[in-house]
């Protein structure tokens, strides 16, 4: 099953532990995350769901292609990243 | 007595218990773009986490912080054509600042308001649990005639509710003049009177181009309202319906503060600076300018400020008097607080060594 880590930056301000998610897409992983964690959304996502400008998910190895919704695909062994940009802040 | 400071990197309690001093430190690191203190003692901060997106957090006395609900935009529809009148981008459906944070009326002890950029004026009924995008202002045609002043996008930096009359609300908006509303925000007036000198021959009193800076209500006489405005300064005895423009204030009318005095409507203070293309203090002296005569005269108040070479700029909500008033605050952009307490004819010294200051306010 896919997985999502995210930023030591990020737990300053959220309880955001790693977790094992569900989905075949990013979009689904997200939101498998947020059912379990629903307090990370925010942080994410803005509120017209998109990936936050200044936040970069990772794929895997690849930068998300698709910041607007997600569709990025996601295979069972894929570990999702959640960062910080190094722009803005 | 007790201040909130809002700062580029956290906020910082100040007391004067021992003479004013730092007493508390929370969010160290992060900017907090605005705070209140509801009716019921507790404390509500905004904190704006620059790559994580904008949070409220709430302190209910003798508590620890927790984070509550943010103002939150809708969903953007398909079909919106709302559009920057200067860059023709789409509007942004998502809060990018929480500017300015304001309580209720004492009948309605759990609501709270806040401004925004992207020029959204948001209500909680529930302590800030919850928050709505009050709508009618959000869908008036004339919202997409709003601009930036200083940032991309509008914003509401000042919510001025009638202590005589709480659905009565009085908004500025950076640039998008100041609008009223006697329903509680169910329906919105443009007011009338700023002049906007930048503007083309014929349009400097376009009510909707204006940029208001900071509005600041006289508590005890609600018909004064001051409006410390891009262009000068103006004054409302009206309830802020009607503005009047006061010409001149030495040493200049440009600035971004005012602060009204809690119960006399002949006085006030503003920050002067240099105007819009330089923002620095005039001859790099940093001065408080005081009415006490309605704004007819000026005293220009130095004493304990610095004189030469000085660079501060005050922000819009970072110049503040005590309910009492004669003690004030003020910070600036190079993290310099200081306090009076013979209304501004001396100040002191409390830090020189703050982040850059967004705001401070008297919160006891």
């Amino acid at each position: 099953m896919p997985s999502i880590a995210f930023t030591a930056n990020l737990r300053r301000h959220v309880a955001c532990p790693a977790a094992v998610v569900q989905g075949a897409t990013v979009a689904e992983c997200l939101a498998s995350y947020f059912q379990q964690q629903p307090q990370v959304r925010t942080y994410v996502l803005d509120e017209q769901s998109q990936v936050r400008r200044h936040v970069v998910v990772f794929v895997g190895a690849d930068q998300l292609r698709d910041p607007a919704t997600q569709s990025d695909p996601v295979l069972p062994d894929t570990e999702i990243t959640v960062m910080q940009a190094l722009s803005g802040g | 007595m007790t201040v909130l400071v809002g700062t580029r990197k956290g906020l910082f309690t100040i007391d004067d218990d021992h003479g004013w001093a730092i007493s508390g430190v929370d969010f160290l690191g992060e900017p907090v773009t605005a705070a209140a203190v509801g009716r019921d003692g507790a404390t509500y901060a905004a904190l704006g986490t620059g790559h994580f997106g904008s949070h409220v957090w709430r302190r209910e006395v003798g508590g620890q912080w927790a984070e509550v609900g943010a103002p939150a935009y809708p969903p953007r529809p398909a079909d919106a054509t709302d559009v920057s009148p200067m860059t023709q981008e789409p509007w942004p459906w998502t809060v990018q600042l929480l500017w300015t944070l304001e309580t209720g009326p004492a009948e309605r002890p759990d609501e709270l308001w806040c401004g925004t950029i992207p020029g959204g004026l948001f209500r909680s009924h529930d302590r800030g649990a919850s928050w709505e995008l009050v709508r009618s202002l959000w869908d008036m045609p004339e919202r997409t005639q709003w601009f930036g002043g200083g940032y991309d996008w509008p914003g509401i930096h000042s919510i001025s509710l009638d202590p005589r009359a709480p659905d009565t609300v009085l908004i500025g908006i950076s640039s998008g003049g100041a609008w009223i509303s006697d329903d509680a925000g169910a329906t919105w007036a443009v007011t009338n009177g700023m002049r906007n000198e930048y503007m083309p021959p014929g349009e400097e009193y376009g009510p909707i181009v204006q940029d208001p800076h900071r509005l600041s209500r006289c508590a005890g006489a609600p018909d004064v309202v001051w409006n410390q405005h891009h262009n000068g300064c103006f004054k409302s005895v009206d309830g802020g319906r009607n503005w009047t423009e006061i010409v001149e204030r030495p040493p200049a009318v440009f600035g971004f503060a005012v602060a009204a005095h809690p119960t006399d409507p002949d006085t006030a203070w503003f920050a002067p600076a240099v105007k819009d293309e330089m923002r620095v203090p005039v001859d790099g002296r940093l001065v408080v300018s005081r009415t006490t005569d309605g704004g007819a005269s000026f005293d220009v108040l130095g004493d304990g400020l610095p004189d030469h070479h000085a660079y501060d700029l005050v922000y819009r909500h970072a110049l503040d008097v005590h309910r009492g008033g004669d003690r004030l605050v003020m910070g600036s952009t190079t993290g310099t607080l200081w306090a009076s307490d013979d209304s501004g004819d001396h100040w002191h010294t409390v830090s020189a060594h703050l982040p850059p200051i967004h705001f401070a306010r008297f919160i006891a």
